[in-house]
C-alpha cells in the first residue's frame, strides 16, 4: 500500500488497526447501478463496541450487511474490495456465506421474531435451520435469554409465541437468537428505532453488557445513542467514510466540518 | 358544516346506503342457486338412499354404490398424495427464485394449465398412460386428478409465500441457514394455514371432476382388484346412469350426488378441525 492511498484516508482510521476483529478493505457496495457504498476502509476492533452514524442513506446499513454477506441477498446487489474477519477475506471464492453468517450474526432494525414458533424454538431457531438438534437445549435457551436480559421475563412463558412479546421483548428476544449461535461478531441495524424509549434503554445497557464477549457493531441515527454505546464511532455520508475514531473524540473535537454539522444536528 | 357541505355529505349518503341494499340484493341472488342446488340434491337424493347403498357395488342385484364410494376416496387420496407436495414444492420455488425465468415460465405454464378444460387433462393422460400400460386404471385416474390439482396448489402457495414477508426471510440466512432451509423451515411454516386451506380447496375441486376420469379409472361394476384396474367412482357412476333412460338408476345418480356433496362437506369439516386444534395446540 502506498503512501498515497494513506493521505485519502480520514484522520484516526489507524486507530484500532492493531487490535481488529473484521476490517473493511476498500469496500464499495452497489444497488443495481446505484453506488451505496464508496471504497470504506474501516477496522472493528475486538470486544469493542464500533457505533457507524450518519444521516438516513449514508450507506451505513449497507455497510453492516456487508460484515455477513447479507448485502447479496438482495437482487442485482455487488460489492467490490473487501471484509477480513480475523485477517482473513470472507469474500473468497471458497467462502460460504453460511458460515460468514453463523460467526457474523445480526439483528434488525424491526423485531423479526418467527410468528410460528414458541419464545423457546426462536432462541433454538438458528441452531436448528442448521440442521442441529440442541442436545441441551434448555440450558442454552436459559442462558442466552439471560444474556439477552429476558430470562426473568419469560421464563414462565417459553412455549407462549414469540410474536405475543413486546416490541422491546421481541428485540431482546431476537438478539437472543443471534447469541445463542456463539457469534464472534454481532451486527445491530438501527436495533432501537422502533422502540420506546424504556425498552432502547434496556437494548443500550444490554450493548454495553455485551461487549466484553463480543465484537459489537451498532447502526444508529440516534448521536445520543452512539456517544452513550459506543467505543469506537465512524461517521458515514453519501456512502463515504468521512471519520472514524474513539468515540469521545468524534463527539468533541471531530476533524472533517461535515463530522461536526452532523452531529451538531445542523443537517441529516 | 356549510350548506354546500350539508348538501353533498346527504347526497353521498344516499348513494351509500343504495349500494349497501343493491351489494346485499346481490349476495341474496348469488346464494339462490346453491341453496336450490342443495335443496334438490338432498329431496332427491334422500329418496335413493339405502343401506345396500353404501353396501353393495353397483354390479350386485339390489345394487349400491359402495364400490364407487371407496373409488372415489381412493382416487382423491392418491391424486392428493401426487398433486399436493408436487403443487407445494413448485409454489416455494415459485416464490423464493420469484423473477428468475425459470420461475417466470412455470408461473405462466401453471396459470395457462389451470384454465386448460379437464377433459383435455384426460385425453393426455390416456394417450400417455392408459395406451402404454394398455389398462384403464385408478392410477391413471389419479393421476390425471393430480394434473388438475397441481396448478391450483402451486400458484396458492407461490402467492401465500410471497406474503410471508422478507424480514423472516433475512431472519433467517442471518443466522446462517441455507436458502432451501429458509423457505421449508420459515416461509413455508409462516405460510402454512393459508396453504392448508388452498389444499383444501383444490382436494374440494377434483372430488367433483368427472370428465378426467371417463378415459382414465373409467368404470368398473364392482370393487377394483388393483391400483392398475378400472376403478369406478361416484363421479362417472352418476354420468353413466343420468345418461340411462331408466328411473331406478336416476334415483341412484341423485342419491350418489348427495353423498358426493356429504363427502366434500365432511373433507371440509374434517380439516377445518383438524385446523384450529393444530392452532390451539
Amino acid at each position: 500500500m502506498s503512501d498515497s492511498n494513506n493521505s485519502i484516508r480520514p484522520r484516526g482510521s489507524r486507530v484500532g488497526e492493531a487490535a481488529a476483529k473484521m476490517r473493511a478493505d476498500k469496500l464499495s457496495a452497489w444497488f443495481g447501478g446505484k453506488q451505496a457504498l464508496r471504497e470504506i476502509t474501516l477496522p472493528l476492533v475486538e470486544r469493542k463496541v464500533t457505533a457507524v452514524i450518519g444521516p438516513s442513506g449514508c450507506g451505513k446499513s449497507t455497510f453492516i450487511r456487508c460484515l455477513n454477506r447479507m448485502h447479496e441477498v438482495v437482487v442485482d446487489a455487488r460489492t467490490a474490495g473487501d471484509v477480513l474477519l480475523d485477517g482473513r477475506s470472507i469474500y473468497g471464492m471458497d467462502v460460504d456465506p453460511v458460515r460468514v453468517r453463523r460467526r457474523v450474526g445480526m439483528v434488525f432494525q424491526k423485531p423479526n421474531p418467527f410468528p410460528t414458533m414458541s419464545i423457546r424454538d426462536n432462541v433454538l431457531a438458528g441452531l436448528r435451520l442448521s440442521g442441529v438438534d440442541p442436545s441441551d437445549g434448555g440450558a442454552l435457551v436459559e442462558e442466552v435469554l439471560g444474556q439477552a436480559a429476558l430470562w426473568e421475563e419469560v421464563k414462565d412463558a417459553l412455549d407462549r409465541p414469540g410474536g405475543a412479546l413486546s416490541g422491546g421483548q421481541q428485540q431482546r428476544l431476537c438478539i437472543a437468537r443471534c447469541l445463542a449461535l456463539q457469534p464472534e461478531v454481532v451486527l445491530m441495524d438501527e436495533p432501537c428505532s422502533s422502540l420506546d424509549p424504556a425498552a432502547t434503554a434496556k437494548i443500550e445497557e444490554l450493548i454495553h453488557d455485551l461487549r466484553d464477549r463480543y465484537t459489537i457493531v451498532v447502526v444508529t441515527h440516534s448521536m445520543q445513542q452512539a456517544a452513550r454505546v459506543s467505543d469506537f464511532t465512524a461517521f458515514f455520508y453519501l456512502g463515504e467514510l468521512v471519520e472514524y475514531d474513539h468515540a469521545d473524540v468524534i463527539f468533541t473535537k471531530p476533524s472533517d466540518p461535515r463530522t461536526e454539522d452532523y452531529i451538531t444536528g445542523r443537517f441529516g | 358544516m356549510t350548506p354546500e357541505l350539508e348538501s353533498a355529505y346527504s347526497g353521498r349518503k344516499l348513494v351509500a346506503r343504495v349500494a349497501t341494499i343493491a351489494s346485499a340484493g346481490a349476495v341474496l341472488l348469488a346464494l339462490v342457486p346453491l341453496a336450490a342446488i342443495f335443496a334438490f340434491v338432498v329431496s332427491r337424493g334422500l329418496r335413493g338412499l339405502s343401506l345396500a347403498f353404501f353396501t353393495e357395488p353397483v354390479g350386485v342385484r339390489g345394487a349400491g354404490m359402495a364400490n364407487a364410494i371407496v373409488g372415489t376416496i381412493e382416487l382423491v387420496f392418491l391424486a392428493s398424495a401426487m398433486g399436493i407436495p408436487l403443487g407445494i414444492a413448485a409454489g416455494l420455488y415459485l416464490a423464493e427464485y420469484a423473477s428468475t425465468w425459470l420461475a417466470r415460465t412455470v408461473r405462466f405454464a401453471a396459470d395457462v394449465l389451470a384454465g386448460v378444460p379437464s377433459i383435455l387433462v384426460g385425453v393426455v393422460v390416456y394417450a400417455t398412460v392408459v395406451v402404454r400400460m394398455k389398462q384403464y386404471s385408478a392410477f391413471a385416474g389419479a393421476a390425471s386428478l393430480a394434473i388438475v390439482m397441481f396448478p391450483l396448489v402451486a400458484r396458492t402457495t407461490d402467492e401465500l409465500a410471497r406474503t410471508v414477508p422478507d424480514s423472516l426471510r433475512e431472519a433467517a440466512l442471518a443466522l446462517g441457514a441455507s436458502r432451501w432451509r429458509t423457505a421449508i423451515f420459515v416461509v413455508l411454516r409462516t405460510a402454512a394455514p393459508g396453504i392448508r386451506s388452498g389444499c383444501l380447496l383444490a382436494v374440494a375441486r377434483v372430488c367433483g371432476e368427472t370428465a378426467p376420469l371417463l378415459f382414465t379409472a373409467y368404470n368398473n361394476r364392482f370393487y377394483s382388484e388393483s391400483l392398475f384396474a378400472p376403478t369406478s367412482t361416484l363421479q362417472v357412476q352418476i354420468f353413466t346412469y343420468t345418461m340411462t333412460a331408466n328411473d331406478d338408476w336416476h334415483a341412484q345418480a341423485w342419491a350418489a350426488a348427495l353423498v358426493l356433496v356429504a363427502i366434500v362437506v365432511v373433507l371440509n369439516v374434517i380439516a377445518r378441525r383438524v385446523l384450529v386444534e393444530r392452532e390451539a395446540a
